[in-house]
């Protein structure tokens, strides 16, 4: 079995394509990893690709809701992304929604949503900066 | 007429084992992609709860039928602690460990049959079916 999923730079976002089975140990050093990884090239974004999963139970859902709240703390915005039709119907049974998680049907397409997002979140910041300025005016 | 193979619990990777038999056994009696993926994941979660909560077990997969339709049936059991509270067990959300609590609740929702055995002291044994 293999013991480790590779964390590929891809421009200033991250990919990791989960593969495999996965179990404790590699959900383990997934989130360590990848948080390093973050850290080190200073990430704004993750692609998580779960194409090849045919399934996700609530083990892997756990796995992506700890993934997404770790980037969210470091600053980088996550997406699922290729998850098949069978695992959406199935989650959504077996009650877990996997909430605040951003998903998108190929990699290509989560791309484009992770610029659009860390894009919104720049302006957003400029707003606020604008507030700021204006309201300190107002204060005059 | 129906297989029936039995696979040990006694570590992780024979969750992944038990997943991977459980869909051949799905598809050989034809059930549709949506079917297989509900049942191989209720057998993941109930498989893992064997293992962590019921200190390892077994599961057994049955290629068989119901009422003339093609139908796969596990069983799958352990002799741990069992469960003294079923009603609060199968609660969403309700987790004695660090979970998600949605096995149970989840397993029951994804199959066609759910039957849950257990008595405190003496394991657990939980059957799954899902037909055609
Ligand atoms: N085989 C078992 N043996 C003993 N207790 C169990 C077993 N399966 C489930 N339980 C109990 O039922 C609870 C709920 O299980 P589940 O719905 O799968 O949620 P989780 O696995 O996230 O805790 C578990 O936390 C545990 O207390
Ligand atoms: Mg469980």
């Amino acid at each position: 079995m293999v013991d480790k999923i590779p964390i590929l730079k891809m421009g200033k976002f991250l990919l990791l394509s989960i593969q495999v089975d996965m179990h404790d140990q590699l959900a383990m050093d997934l989130q360590e990893d990848l948080t390093h990884q973050i850290v080190l090239h200073r990430s704004k974004g993750v692609l998580i690709d779960i194409s090849s999963l045919d399934i996700v139970d609530s083990f892997i859902g756990r796995m992506l809701s700890h993934i997404a709240h770790v980037s969210r703390i470091l600053d980088a915005k996550i997406i699922v992304v290729g998850m098949q039709p069978a695992v959406a119907i199935t989650l959504v049974e077996l009650g877990l929604s996997l909430d605040g998680i951003a998903t998108a049907l190929n990699v290509e397409k989560g791309m484009r949503r992770l610029e659009q997002m860390v894009e919104d979140d720049l302006s957003l910041e400029l707003e606020s900066g604008e507030d700021r300025d204006f309201s300190a005016e107002a204060g005059d | 007429m129906g297989k029936t193979e039995i696979f040990p619990l006694k570590q992780e990777t024979d969750i992944v084992i038990v997943r991977q038999r459980v869909r051949k056994a799905a598809e050989a009696v034809r059930l549709g992609l949506v079917s297989q993926t509900k049942i191989v994941t209720a057998a993941s979660e109930i498989a893992r709860n064997a293992l962590i909560y019921g200190g390892g077990g077994e599961c057994v997969i049955e290629e068989t039928t119901k009422d003339g339709r093609g139908a796969v049936r596990l069983v799958i059991s352990d002799q741990g602690e069992g469960i003294a509270n079923l009603d609060r067990a199968m609660v969403d959300g309700y987790t004695s460990g660090s979970g998600m609590g949605l096995g149970l609740g989840g397993a029951k929702r994804l199959v066609d049959q759910f039957a849950i055995e257990s008595q405190p002291g003496q394991g657990t044994r939980i059957e799954l079916w899902k037909w055609r």
